[in-house]
């Protein structure tokens, strides 16, 4: 059975301000969806919002995972129904060794029932597994030792996330803009990365401004924010053709959702 | 271990472990509550001193009562000194054999886990019940070496001449009112001396337990590592959990010869209804290393800042220091570095963490006196705050009085970032847990410098108090 990630009218504010005014989306196992946008029109509101960011604050509407709804639920909780977040720009966490957090977070993903305090997945599989992880996407071993994104480059950090993404096997996962700041063989790694690690038992969601993700990539769904709405959904042509000629199109097709969109711009400005 | 395991309803005091007591009450010697004349010599007899060891007392005694409390650090305004007990012996005798210690005594150690540690880590161990020490031992290989590792009465009786060179010496009795009133009624502590060139390889730990409600325990340490010797000395402490206060006023004096090296690790963890007021101070001569590693968990007010004096051109210091001050907690903690010879290093690393209301204070003094010119010094010192109640407090004092030296501080607070725990609960951590792994990354610098036993027992205790924590 494949699993469902449905968004419905959903609205988000950060404090007072409104920021997604109704988001309606539907990804399901196996399906890439791509999430294109100006600056300001909400894409990253909308990740924050999926992994559940207490600054991001859901006025109305709803996140069901088949069926189960999640709003409300901490981002811990989320995490252990099979939800992923590639951050943007990923935390450093000074003194906690990247081997350490990810045999932690481990244990809680694959066994959602696990207590704080109880047994951990065994050191030898785990280390047998994300050796083998570090190796598929060309990461030196030496990363597991390392403290969690202290002192990593751009390219590190996001290769550190793809990682967290190939331990975690999330059944969705959302890419906010992995592929910015990167030189283009970074680009090409997290590409491949993803490409290797999405199939028919993951949906995904990627935030992005460039295509080179997308052509390792390719989405079924190609969704335009603007506003705080998705004002269009097409297939990969879409994306395409916004590469080519930006917003301008876009904008002027949805001259309210634009309007709000350049005071959105103006707010965060 | 053939104790039976504690009835958990016995043991478990919040996330405190160590809050439960025994109810020995066949006390083999109790003083009344309150301290004068009278009980600092009934002290002194009771022990069969020396006449100079009695002027000692009774001088210091003077000294105590004439000096003011401290106007600054923390509230001492509920620390009663006439409803302390002074002194308390538990035991007539001191064990050589765990066997020799009186069961429920014994039992108590258990508890604690030394007699196991002992077995499986250390070259020697000496356990102090209230006043008096209840058992030692030390490798035998070591004594045949010429190491002394006694309680400090002993010394004095058996050691005179040594005892008397370098006793009060580091810390006189006028340093302040609290090494006053330690030299008055001082009991027990550990003594240690390494002869020349003997490195000791496993450390040598005591252990400090109070029973007793309202009492009062003053150990006195004297660590004399002659020339190129080395060693490690480690003490831990714990108390009951009572609702009435305790006094704990140690008085730690080293020295540390031309060569030598030694490293002092506390992981106190004493009781929230113990006020802990401890004067240390090493002394380092030519091209010596004194490290004081210093892990305050415990305690209602600690005030303590171990101090090196580096006497002779090479001479290094180093102080690394881990407060925890949780609900109801202060610690007031830091160190000394006082630069007395040319070509002299010091560095001090401090973390300090306060949670649930509690207040963590670092206070450090590096002095370059006249003349110690090259010297270096630097200071790091982070705190961690991890909610609103909570507080941190700097007072760095840096006095120069001399040109052509390198002195640097930094400082830095953080607060437990909402970002940090939004990204670790990302991944499926709960908020406790990730809180607990961003303390745990925050003290990794310090803790890696541990010897494994130990920084895996300072890990426990912070996991514990963590525990909880996040409301």
């Amino acid at each position: 059975m494949n699993s469902l990630l449905k968004i419905t009218d959903l609205h988000v504010s950060v404090g007072e301000t409104p920021i997604l005014r109704g988001v309606t989306m539907e990804i399901r196992q196996g399906e890439i969806h791509a999430l294109m946008g100006p600056n300001g029109s909400g894409k990253s509101t909308l990740a924050y919002a999926l992994a559940g960011h207490p600054n991001y604050t859901v006025t109305n509407g709803s996140i069901e995972i088949d069926g189960v709804n999640v709003t409300e639920m901490e981002a811990d909780e989320r995490a252990r129904l099979g939800l992923f977040l590639a951050f943007q720009y990923p935390v450093v966490i000074p003194g906690v060794k990247v081997a350490d957090f990810l045999r932690h977070a481990v244990s809680n993903v694959r066994n959602p029932e696990r207590k704080e305090g109880e047994g951990l997945i065994g050191m030898r599989e785990f280390r047998k597994e994300i050796r083998d992880r570090m190796t598929e996407l060309g990461m030196d071993h030496e990363f597991a030792r390392r403290y969690l994104n202290e002192g990593f480059s751009g390219g590190e950090k996001k290769r550190m996330e793809i990682l967290q993404l190939a331990m975690l096997q999330p059944r969705f996962a959302i890419l906010d803009e992995t592929d910015s700041g990167l030189d283009s063989d970074a680009v090409r790694v997290v590409s491949e990365g993803l490409a290797k690690l999405s199939g028919p038992q993951m949906g995904v969601l990627i935030i992005t401004h460039h295509e080179r993700l997308l052509e390792f990539n390719p989405p079924q769904f190609t969704h335009v924010m603007l506003g705080g709405r998705i004002v269009e959904t097409g297939d990969s042509s879409l994306a395409h053709e916004l590469h080519a000629n930006g917003y301008a199109d876009v904008r002027a097709r949805h001259p309210q959702a634009a309007a709000e969109n350049i005071q959105a711009e103006a707010a965060t400005a | 271990m053939s104790a039976e395991a504690p009835a958990k309803s016995d043991v478990e005091f919040g996330s405190y472990k160590y809050g439960f007591h025994d109810s020995t009450e066949n006390y083999a010697f109790k003083s009344r509550k309150g301290l004068d004349a009278e009980i600092v010599t009934q002290i002194s007899e009771m022990k069969k001193e020396p006449a100079w060891m009695r002027e000692f007392r009774l001088k210091s005694l003077e000294i105590f009562e004439s000096r003011p409390m401290p106007d600054w650090g923390g509230s001492m305004a509920d620390l009663n000194f006439d409803d302390i007990y002074y002194y308390m012996k538990a035991a007539n005798e001191q064990g050589k054999s765990w066997d020799d210690v009186p069961a429920d005594i014994r039992r108590t150690y258990d508890r604690l886990g030394i007699p196991e540690a002992e077995k499986k880590y250390l070259a020697g161990v000496k356990a102090q019940y209230e006043s008096e020490v209840v058992y030692g031992s030390l490798r035998e290989d070591l004594a045949a070496q010429g190491v002394i590792f006694t309680d400090t009465d002993s010394a004095m009786h058996e050691h005179p001449d040594l005892f008397r060179e370098y006793f009060g010496k580091v810390i006189p009795p006028g340093d302040n009112k609290f090494a006053a009133l330690n030299s008055a009624v001082w009991s027990g502590g550990s003594f240690i001396y390494v002869p020349k060139g003997v490195k000791i390889d496993f450390p040598l730990q005591a252990y400090f337990r109070i029973n007793s409600q309202n009492m009062g325990q003053f150990e006195r340490t004297l660590i004399i590592v002659d020339e190129g010797a080395s060693v490690h000395y480690v003490e831990g402490c714990t108390a009951p959990t009572y609702s009435s206060d305790s006094l704990h006023s140690a008085v730690v004096e080293i020295i540390v010869k031309r060569g030598a090296r030694c490293r002092y690790t506390t992981i106190q963890n004493w009781s929230n209804n113990v006020y802990n007021l401890v004067t240390k101070r090493a002394m380092a001569y030519g091209d010596s290393l004194m490290e004081w590693i210093d892990g305050n968990l415990g305690s209602k007010l600690t005030m303590k800042y171990p101090a090196i004096w580096l006497m002779e051109p090479g001479a290094r210091g180093e102080t690394l220091s881990i407060a925890f001050a949780g609900e109801g907690q202060h610690q007031d903690a830091g160190a000394k570095m006082v630069h007395c010879a040319p070509n002299t290093s010091s560095r001090i690393i401090s973390k300090s963490i306060s949670k649930n209301g509690g207040r963590s204070s670092y206070r450090g003094l590096v002095k370059i006196q006249k003349g110690a010119v090259n010297c270096r010094s630097n200071v790091v010192c982070d705190a961690l705050i991890l909610d609103p109640e909570s507080r941190s407090d700097t007072y760095p004092y840096i006095e120069v009085e001399e040109k052509n030296v390198a002195i640097e501080h930094e400082a830095s607070v953080s607060k437990i970032a909402e970002e940090q725990l939004f990204y670790l609960m990302s991944r499926g951590l709960t908020e406790a847990e990730a809180s607990a792994m961003i303390v745990t990354g925050f003290i990794e610098p310090l803790v890696k410098e541990l010897p494994m036993e130990y920084a895996v027992e300072l890990n426990r205790l912070i996991e514990l108090q963590m525990e909880g924590s996040v409301g």
